[in-house]
């Protein structure tokens, strides 16, 4: 299979055997990785990391798995210092980059941003981010998380909860998860249901995802929990804000009654949508699945620059 | 009682027939016309037919390309092109939407890349049906259900 020079800019462009594919040479970049290994395969190579919006875990990660390679990184975390302030279009920060490095990743609050500068750049783009689009590496990674704890995804109970209107996360990952034959729970406020589209999608391939708002019931047989964060600026006022928040915490009194390898997934951050109790349980996934993002994007830039462990 | 023409026949030139009705003067838009022709334009609306109301542009003395036409299938998906040469149909197309629709549909979606300013960027959407039209945005994904009234 052969990624070299190809854009990643949406988990709909790949297919269930791309995206094996992926995952399992992300698990043999686990001990490059964690620091235990070592092999410059991206010797002489520059990554622009260009995040026009603010991001932890994606610019670190990309930005540790560049260097992990033996590749250097230029770029910006906010694009006030740079030309765009000065009213340049993004199709000729674009050009520059191409121009300057071998490897772009973008995060930009426009939708569709990574794909028009796929269209500008020869070199190969990673979308980070798209305002409230996709984040394919971030679904990657999820994915990735999965097949690694229960070692597979295919017929697992998957409970996604939270915000799933908005969330930038769930829509691909929903996706995603239909692709593999996972058996979906959606679980959220009335008001931040599932859209009909990613609804619509996931029937198209034979899974017909549950919609409920009691997490206690969907909890009970889920083998995976995806919390997202409930954003108060969704909500007119702050009361309904704390009620809904209030009916959707996940702490130990909640997981008595879960299996005993549910693992709980996020995102990040998170506010208080999980109790850091649950953080010392064997339940607790979700710092172990933001450090999956190095090995998958390591596999991701080795894999688009031609590079081979 | 003898049959009368709402307009009149044409020596040379395109009829487009069977236009959605309502939507003839968006079919020009499509076209470009008249910006892009000099030529003669009749337009009926709400013409009757054996099959309910329909919209007729003749357009003279231009010969319209059939595959350039096709686009307007998005709007008029049952219009045919009738290509006069004197007085006579010589040639009969039926609209087929193409696969792909490029800076005709403006994205329903105001953050979309595609409605940025100052990007050198038309739109664009993938069709992903075509009965009824479905098309979405190949930038940002979203499809837009009011597809007449995002005619750029």
């Amino acid at each position: 299979m052969n990624f070299t020079g190809k854009d990643i800019i949406s988990i709909k462009d790949f297919s269930k055997k791309e995206i094996n594919y992926i995952i399992e040479y992300a698990t043999k970049m686990v001990p490059y990785a964690k620091g235990e290994k070592y092999k410059d395969i991206l010797k002489g190579k520059v990554l622009s990391s260009l995040f026009f919006e603010p991001s932890t875990r994606t610019r670190l990660s990309f930005e540790s798995s560049m260097n992990r390679l033996g590749g250097k990184v230029i770029g910006f975390s906010d694009p006030s210092g740079t030309s765009q302030k000065k009213g340049e279009s993004l199709a000729d920060t674009i050009r520059m980059a191409d121009s300057y490095s071998d490897i772009i990743v973008i995060r930009h609050p426009q939708e569709g941003a990574a794909r028009l500068a796929g269209e500008f750049a020869e070199a190969p783009v990673l979308n980070a981010g798209d305002g409230a689009g996709r984040h394919p590496t971030q679904c990657l990674l999820d994915l990735f998380t999965i097949h690694t704890e229960k070692k597979k995804i295919e017929k697992n109970n998957i409970v996604l909860l939270g915000d799933l209107k908005y969330g930038r996360t769930v829509h691909s990952l929903a996706y995603a998860l239909a692709l593999y034959g996972a058996n979906l729970t959606f679980v959220s406020p009335a008001s931040l249901r599932m859209p009909k589209e990613v609804i619509n999608e996931c029937t198209e391939m034979g899974v017909e995802p549950t919609q409920t708002s009691n997490l206690e019931k969907a909890v009970k047989d889920a083998d995976v929990l995806y919390a997202t964060r409930i954003q108060k600026e969704r909500f007119p006022d702050a009361e309904e804000y704390n009620r809904v928040v209030g009916s959707y915490i996940i702490n130990n009194n909640l997981l008595e009654n879960a299996k005993k390898d549910l693992i709980i997934m996020h995102p990040l951050p998170r506010v208080t949508e999980i109790d850091p109790e649950v953080d010392k349980t064997p339940h607790a996934l979700y710092f172990k699945q933001a450090f999956n993002g190095v090995p998958i994007r390591m596999a991701l830039l080795s894999l688009v620059s031609g590079g081979t462990l | 009682m003898k049959k009368e023409l709402k307009i009149p026949l044409i020596k040379n030139g395109s009829v487009i027939d069977h236009i959605t009705p309502g939507n003839a003067v968006k079919v020009l838009k499509i076209l470009g016309i008249p910006e892009t022709s000099s030529s003669i334009v009749s337009v009926a609306m709400n013409v009757k037919s054996k099959i309910g109301k329909k919209d007729i542009v003749k357009v003279e003395n231009r010969e319209l390309d059939p595959n350039e036409v096709d686009k307007i299938a998005l709007i008029a998906p049952k219009a045919t092109i009738n290509i006069i040469r004197d007085y006579k149909v010589t040639e009969k197309h039926k609209v087929k939407l193409p696969n792909e629709i490029i800076g005709i549909v403006k994205c329903s979606n105001p953050t979309c890349i595609s409605n940025a300013q100052r990007e050198p960027v038309k739109s664009r959407f993938k069709v992903i049906k075509k009965d009824p039209t479905e098309i979405k945005c190949y930038y940002c994904e979203r499809e837009p259900e009011d597809i007449a009234e995002r005619i750029i």
